[in-house]
């Protein structure tokens, strides 16, 4: 598979967050406004892309070498989590604003499972390293798009006369599932 | 004997790199907060209601100690608050003013007239923009309870189709007198006992034919004061706060009543 079909297919068609489901918390936690949304995008892609980089070297260097692919797991943890942290430390330092706005979803990112999925399905797809760079940036890209277009809409609701019931959290779901399907429309696209 | 080995090295040894990484990262990145900053935020009360005028109790604490907001800048803490910052400052704090939120109006059910019967959404904001609400005073509380909504701290209610302030609860937050659409909820010191409940600037003539307990512009209260604490204007008196001495003679006076006061206990302040 050439890198532009994997880049395109990662952003669209396989949308980690409308097609594949992963990283649903902070798509619906931080899409409140499309500042944040941005901000969470930056730093999930930073996360991902380093992350991905660091698992694939780790995976094929220490631990398929000496037999401990078992260890996949826990380790990809431990590499994500350290990164979260440095990311962490570097935005309170850099934009005192957006680490703020970002709040508990920021050392969340340790457990967002698009991290995770990103760094296994790279193993598991058996790419090389440039393949993984341009997945993970696909993932993350992906990722950002699903939040901007989810904080624009959000961002509107202020405006619209939603029906009680629905206001809020219901509202936010039911767009989710409608971005979704019209997400749908891209498969077959590659 | 390497299955185990090999598991312990590469985990522990990954762990170690992490954590020295992040350790020296944590030198590179290091935040330099003031200690005296987290020690006021600590004090402060955390309700980030924006009282103060700063955005959340983080931003009062660093305007504190850079000397840009006095110790007692917090209303909602009070004077106990106040004490505590003060001493953390090493700055003195004089005794302070209370304020509290107070509804400037008393035409409830009984005393004012409707002009219309409003059905719609419970909410003054709305009524308030068809003709002005319901009431036919139009500077009158319009008693949807929009101020009960937005109080944090269960200080305001509607009796009688009128919201009411309970001194005691309330903090002057200000959030229902930014709500508010009449703009007739207004900051009134803790101790006074006599306020013109009326924000009407109608004639007399107006007044009358809406509210039995408006303020008419008779001026009866100004010629009465011993103090010369009532200035006029607009068909409205007013009382100046600082130089009231809740005597009472004005409640006594008011034909209509709009001066109103806790009268038992300005009368058991007289013997």
């Amino acid at each position: 598979m050439n890198l532009f079909t994997i880049l395109i297919s990662t952003i669209f068609i396989n949308n980690y967050v409308f097609a594949q489901f992963l990283g649903i918390c902070p798509f619906l936690g931080v899409s409140n406004k499309t500042e944040t949304a941005a901000g969470m995008g930056v730093a999930v892609t930073f996360v991902v892309t380093l992350a991905s980089v660091i698992t694939y070297v780790i995976h094929h260097y220490i631990l398929a070498k000496l037999g401990l692919e078992y260890l996949q797991t826990i380790v990809f943890i431990l590499v994500i989590a350290a990164l979260v942290q440095l990311v962490e430390m570097f935005l309170k330092k850099s934009s005192p604003g957006l680490y703020r706005a970002l709040g508990v979803y920021l050392p969340l990112i340790t457990t967002n499972c698009i991290v995770l999925g990103v760094a296994i399905l790279n193993i598991d797809m058996n790419y090389n390293i440039i393949e993984t760079i341009v997945n993970a940036l696909g993932a993350s890209i992906g990722f950002a798009i699903a939040l901007l277009l989810m904080a624009g809409v959000r961002e509107n609701f202020e405006l619209a006369d939603i029906p009680k019931p629905l206001q809020g959290f219901p509202i936010s779901l039911i767009t989710a599932g409608l971005m979704s399907i019209a997400f749908l429309g891209f498969s077959g696209l590659v | 004997m390497t299955a185990i080995l090999y598991p312990i090295v590469v985990l522990g040894g990954l762990g170690l790199l992490f954590g020295v990484s992040l350790g020296f990262a944590s030198k590179v990145f290091a935040v330099e907060t003031n200690p005296l900053v987290e020690a006021i935020r600590e004090v402060l009360p955390g309700a980030n209601c924006g009282a103060c005028g700063y955005p959340g109790c983080d931003g009062c604490a660093v305007a504190m100690v850079e000397g840009k907001a006095p110790a007692s800048a917090c209303s909602v803490g009070g004077q106990s608050v106040a004490e505590k910052v003060a001493s953390i400052l090493g700055v003195e704090v004089g005794e302070i003013n209370r304020q509290v939120a107070t509804v400037l109006c008393q035409g409830d059910c009984s005393k004012a007239k409707n002009k219309y019967k409003f059905a719609g959404l419970r909410d003054c904001r709305s009524q308030n923009i068809l003709a002005g609400g319901s009431k036919s005073c139009s500077y009158g509380c319009l008693g949807c309870g929009t101020c009960v909504d937005v109080c944090d701290y269960d200080a305001i209610h509607i009796v009688e189709g009128v919201a009411i302030v309970d001194k005691e609860k309330c903090v002057a937050c200000k959030a229902c007198i930014d709500v508010c659409p009449k703009n007739i909820i207004e900051l009134v010191p803790y101790e006074s006992e006599v306020i013109v409940k009326c924000k009407s600037n109608d004639p007399g003539k107006v007044v009358r034919a809406n509210c039995s307990i408006g303020c008419i512009g008779c001026k009866i209260c100004v010629k009465n004061c011993p103090e010369d604490a009532f200035s006029f204007e607009n068909f409205l008196a007013k009382i100046n706060y600082e130089k009231c001495t809740n005597c009472g003679i004005c409640v006594e006076k008011c034909p209509t009543k709009a001066i109103f006061s806790d009268i038992e206990k300005v009368s058991l302040k007289a013997q």
